[in-house]
């Protein structure tokens, strides 16, 4: 995950400089202005990503009289051109979702005998909560704001179908789990 | 935290009520506090849309108690009833509830018509609630030639001529795509925001269920209601 964070920060910089080239201020600046959403770059961070661009040749470095890191512009190369090109013809490696947090919750409820509508119920309630949060943010947004918090939002939603038809199957999942750990799991959580 | 200090405008306790052996609420309470959004979730069948009419005195429970502004609903007669319907409750349905040989504008003065107010006046009060949910332009059409958006909006701005009190909507954009869903989301509950009803949602939708302030759940016919923080 935070592989993929940071590659991406790589990649949209040097997309941001195909449009011509800038100073690493500016460049943080534009990259918080359109991707930011309340997680803005460190300029630590800009300027290690911009040092292991210009070391792989994808950036170069116009300098400006004076001192200080404000002083360089940084330019795209050909190559930088080519790559920020081969980045975006490559699909993203969708999310398997196989190891879900709240899955292993919700049998690890009903192995302990503990109501695992509650824990269902309580995620709704979290889920429901930072919906609400994005919506008004929406609402009140340009389309750029509306896009990224449809992004977030029809996620929540997925997870929240998904909490309905676990919550619909629970007995079902219950008689599973239990008949299951009659055999096994029941004599590893409580040996 | 419930704010004991702040009654319910409406509320059900205890409700039972039975479709021959079918068990469609169970024991079902709810509080509505005035002008706030409650979405009403849970899955087909859990008696969300039955709890809906109970509240809005379309059905009578057979036992249990609604209360809408400390008056007994139960104890009304009929006529009482449904005057309240008239005056106090606004509704909006998934689709057709609107009168196809009435233009839209008749459509959405229909309701103060029937209140006995003057033509003219009911009808400038329409024109100013088609153009708050933007679609003036579909005024003299009828319902059939209008895009289904454009029918739900008329049908918001139908719920919401004689200023009520309570809104009830039931899966208002369930016929909807995404895009115009959500259109019609923001312009019904920001007006109905403006004129302070309370608005009674029901739906299976979390998008739809995040424009409201907080979510009552039902299942097998129990509502677990989330607790009310002001």
């Amino acid at each position: 995950m935070c592989i993929v964070a940071v590659m991406s920060v790589g990649f949209a910089l040097l997309g941001l400089l195909e449009s011509g080239p800038r100073h690493g201020y500016d460049l943080k600046r534009s990259y918080d202005q359109r991707f930011g959403q309340g997680r803005t770059l460190h300029y630590g961070q800009v300027y290690s990503t911009l040092a292991r661009l210009l070391k792989n040749g994808l950036v170069e470095v116009e300098s400006e009289p004076g001192d200080g890191p404000d002083r360089k512009r940084y330019a795209i190369t050909s190559a930088g051109v080519t790559d920020v090109a081969t980045w975006l013809s490559q699909a993203e490696r969708p999310e398997p979702y196989l190891q879900s947090t709240l899955y292993t919750k919700v049998v690890l409820a009903l192995l302990t005998g503990r109501d695992a509508a509650d824990v269902l119920d309580a995620q709704r309630a979290e889920h429901l909560r930072l919906m609400r949060e994005l919506t008004r943010r929406k609402t009140g947004g340009d389309l750029a704001d509306q896009l990224v918090c449809d992004y977030a939002l029809f996620h929540l939603e997925a997870d929240l179908r998904w909490l309905e038809l676990t919550a619909a199957r629970l007995d079902q999942l219950a008689g599973q789990v239990t008949g299951h750990a009659a055999g096994q799991v029941v004599g590893q959580v409580h040996p | 935290m419930v704010n004991s200090a702040n009654d319910p405008l409406l509320a059900a306790d205890d409700l039972h009520l039975s479709f021959g052996s079918t068990q469609a609420l169970n024991s079902a309470s709810l509080r509505v506090y005035a002008g706030e959004v409650l979405a009403l979730m849970g899955p087909s069948g859990s008696g969300k849309s039955t709890l809906l009419h109970c509240l809005a005195g379309i059905l009578t429970p057979d036992t249990g108690r609604v209360t809408y502004a400390g008056r007994d609903l139960s104890a009304m007669s009929d006529s009482e009833r449904s005057a309240l319907r008239r005056t106090e409750f606004g509704f909006v349905f998934q689709f057709g509830q609107l009168v196809p040989e009435l233009t839209c504008l008749e459509n959405v003065a229909l309701p103060l018509r029937l209140a006995g107010v003057g033509r003219r006046q009911a009808q400038g009060a329409a024109a100013g609630w088609l153009a708050r949910l933007e679609v003036a332009d579909v005024a003299q059409k009828r319902p059939g030639q209008a895009s289904g958006g454009q029918g739900q909006r008329v049908a918001v701005a139908r719920a919401l001529v004689s200023r009520p009190r309570v809104i009830f909507a039931d899966e208002p954009t369930g016929a909807l795509d995404s895009l115009n869903g959500e259109r019609v989301m923001q312009l019904f509950i920001a007006a109905a925001r403006d004129t302070g009803a309370a608005v009674v949602l029901v739906t299976h939708e979390p998008r739809v269920a995040a424009y409201s302030g907080r979510e009552a759940v039902v299942r097998d016919g129990r509502v677990r209601e989330q607790e009310y923080a002001l």
